[in-house]
């Protein structure tokens, strides 16, 4: 049994996520194909597309928690169902909260915080929720706090992780208030200046404030209508080329 | 295993059942509830009583822990903390572990506490109650434990509640035939060591077993 402890912050240069001929498929519907992307250090992917387009099913599949239908997801050239140091280096915030309603703010983030090996202490903790505003809220049990301050705790891992990693959020913004979209523009670039990637769908185009004059790459965009819509464009050219030959016959 | 993520989420859930105390109280309310019925309902002979007293509280047992079996992933899995516990990728044998666990100690414990009290109640003769009893404490995790294969593999159905009952119950029947053969052994003069020890073996194959399968019937659920 190992007992938890929180992670040295490490001099290594942190690795880049690579996705090599993705291809993803929910049920019956194949969502995308041939999808190749690199993520260097600093820098923000911003994963677009309408809804049902696979943007969620994307950001699984880089978790690790689904296996791409084709294709290959590399962190530091290992695949990441396969990569033991990906888990250390990956925050996952979802959809969902994964808050308890009975627990208090602080006993959910803790939680959260010790599953994934972070430094679960009550001054980490309190420093984590400090940094999102939720300071005089750490003892309020979860049940009570509105929707905005649950994706508040929630947000409050990113805080707690010291690794210059990768952070995949899913609508990281939604029900945040103007003060705590700001808020998290500033750990997003803190984040990206020490060498973090990361990967986000929103539907708002996430600015860099970059207040502390950090020379950060600008946010890069991934649009799966884009892709899906130009795979189909080839897919109808190649099945003209090939029925053109039949046609003149 | 992942010692940190069993301890985590073991310590969690017994948090999580000490604030909702009535709601972790239901299985061992149900277990005595449903086994008080049965002078009721065959008459109150004592000889009769006593002859079915073991069968009565075993039965009782298994379904008192099935009945608090759906919601052991389910919460999980729709706040998102079964995502969130399964991203590293040895965790799901150790949230496994750990859930079976936690069920145990929070609905299995109190029924095995229970037990002699209802077999007082049936009148099984008092020599037999610390074999009911510690037929129940080998066999009660063996139910836990199978009771975590069947909820993982119905995690996300709508009917789940019935078909953990229906995937469990066939596979509990050798518990039920051992725990309740030590108490009628003594019964019978005989001596319940065979009966406990073959209970025992069962304990640790579904102690090595379940939570394996269990964990990968959780990634499967989560694909």
């Amino acid at each position: 049994m190992t007992t938890p402890e929180p992670l040295p912050p490490s001099p290594r240069r942190p690795p880049a996520l690579r996705l090599v001929d993705v291809a993803c498929r929910r049920g019956e519907r194949v969502l995308f194909t041939g999808l190749n992307e690199t993520l260097g250090p600093g820098e923000l992917l911003w994963l677009r597309g309408g809804n049902g387009r696979g943007k969620t099913s994307l950001l699984r599949l880089v978790a690790g928690l689904a296996a791409p239908e084709h294709g290959r997801i590399l962190w530091d050239d290992i695949p990441v169902r396969r990569n033991p140091a990906f888990q250390r280096d990956l925050v996952y915030v979802a959809h969902t909260n994964a808050l308890k309603d009975d627990l208090s703010a602080a006993e959910a983030l803790a939680f959260l915080a010790r599953v994934h090996g972070r430094d679960a202490s009550p001054a980490a903790v309190r420093a984590a929720l400090a940094r999102f505003g939720l300071a005089s809220r750490e003892r309020a049990p979860v049940r009570s706090l509105s929707q905005g301050l649950r994706r508040r705790v929630s947000l409050s891992r990113l805080a707690l992780a010291p690794e210059p990693g990768l952070w995949v959020l899913d609508e990281p913004f939604d029900s945040l208030d103007i003060g705590a979209t700001t808020t998290l523009h500033e750990v997003l670039d803190a984040h990206r200046a020490h060498g973090g990637s990361v990967l986000l769908t929103s539907h708002h185009l996430p600015l860099s404030v970059d207040a502390a004059g950090h020379a950060l790459p600008a946010p890069r965009t991934l649009d799966l209508d884009a892709l899906v819509a130009a795979q189909s464009a080839a897919t109808a050219a190649g099945a003209g080329a090939a029925t053109a030959p039949a046609g003149i016959a | 295993m992942n010692g940190a993520v069993f301890a985590a989420v073991y310590l969690r859930d017994l948090r999580l059942a000490w604030r909702r105390r009535v709601e972790a109280a239901l299985p061992v309310a149900f277990f005595i509830v449903a086994a008080s019925l049965f002078p009721l309902g065959v008459g109150p002979e004592p000889q009769m009583l006593r002859q079915i007293a073991p069968g009565v509280v075993w039965v009782c047992a298994l379904l008192a822990a099935m009945l608090s079996m759906p919601p052991l992933f389910a919460a999980d899995l729709a706040d998102g903390s079964l995502e969130q516990l399964l991203l590293a990728p040895d965790a799901a044998l150790a949230v496994a572990a750990a859930k079976a666990a936690a069920h145990w100690t929070i609905s299995g414990a109190p029924l095995v506490v229970a037990a002699p009290l209802l077999g007082l109640l049936l009148g099984l003769p008092s020599e037999e109650l610390p074999v009911l009893f510690v037929s129940l404490i080998l066999g009660t995790p063996v139910l836990s434990l199978l009771g975590g294969v069947g909820a993982a593999l119905t995690l996300g159905l709508r009917s789940a509640g019935m078909l953990i009952v229906l995937i469990v119950l066939p596979l509990a029947i050798p518990a039920l035939i051992f725990g309740t053969g030590a108490v009628a052994a003594v019964d019978a003069g005989q001596s319940p060591s065979g009966h406990l020890s073959l209970l025992g073996a069962l304990l640790i194959a579904c102690g090595l077993g379940a939570p394996v399968a269990t964990g990968a019937a959780l990634r499967i659920a989560l694909e």
